[in-house]
């Protein structure tokens, strides 16, 4: 048999004064479970900026969280707008954020690319008109 | 050095987290972007900034900041520093710009390693 912990969570859309809660929750159980320190810092960027797309730009969205001894996989599924252009979206600078997001600090274009960086294995999809969805995977080991 | 020497070196004044003082400061990040934030500064740094928005509390837990410094005498919003409360993490005020108080935090890290 193999130990295996999952949990969801839901972010949603539009909502900034919880926006990061959902990476602070996810950041504290992998503390609480013992994992290394320097891989819950990779977890933790990254799903804060999977959560900051959802809350900029989607309607809501189901994350997954799932910790096996090998890795930590993280599945964000958003109702939202969908990405027309991923590799586009994929560049550092890209953004499609309102000048009222810039100003507060959002909109760098870095979010996705700061997710591949922290990430060891990153998959999206995204369906125009009805959402994206994110695959995290960092290695334990 | 602990974040309590920050504050009276640099005449800060502490708007949350009275009792998140004593903390070590590791060294300083400056910036305004916060994807530049969250990659880039390291736990225990204190994070200089002219953000005041609700959000700069969750990059501060998430990346095990020792606090924030709001530039420029802005002061947090009230969101703000309910959620600093809450998440238990220092924010403090400098009424210099982010080129002076990081000019001169840098000067007090450096000078006492």
């Amino acid at each position: 048999m193999e130990d295996r912990f999952s949990h969801s969570f839901t972010i949603r859309g539009k909502h900034f004064i919880d926006a990061g809660k959902v990476s602070t929750e996810i950041k504290r159980l992998l503390k609480e479970l013992g994992v290394r320190a320097d891989i819950v810092r990779r977890v933790a960027i990254a799903t804060y900026e999977a959560e900051m797309n959802v809350v900029m730009y989607a309607k809501d969205a189901t994350v997954t969280l799932e910790l096996t001894p090998r890795d930590i996989r993280i599945v964000i599924d958003d109702r939202g707008p969908g990405i027309a252009d991923i590799e586009l979206a994929m560049q550092e600078g890209f953004s499609t954020a309102t000048s009222e997001m810039r100003e507060l600090g959002f909109g760098a274009g870095l979010g996705l690319p700061n997710i591949k960086k922290n990430s060891d294995d990153f998959k999206i999809g995204s369906t125009v008109g009805a959402g994206t969805k994110l695959e995290i995977t960092v290695f334990i080991n | 050095m602990k974040l309590r020497e920050v504050v009276e070196s640099l005449h800060l004044s502490v708007r949350s987290g009275e009792d998140r003082l004593d903390q070590a400061v590791t060294g300083g990040y400056a910036g305004d972007l916060l994807s530049d934030v969250i990659a880039n500064s390291k736990a225990g740094n204190v994070w200089i900034t002219m953000q005041v928005h609700v959000n700069i509390v969750a990059v501060a837990v998430l990346k095990d900041l020792a606090g924030i410094i709001i530039v420029q005498g802005r002061q947090p919003s009230e969101e703000t520093l309910k959620k600093a409360k809450e998440e238990k993490v220092a924010i403090v005020v400098s009424d210099a710009p982010a080129f002076e108080t990081g000019g001169r935090l840098y000067t007090l890290i450096d000078g006492s390693s």
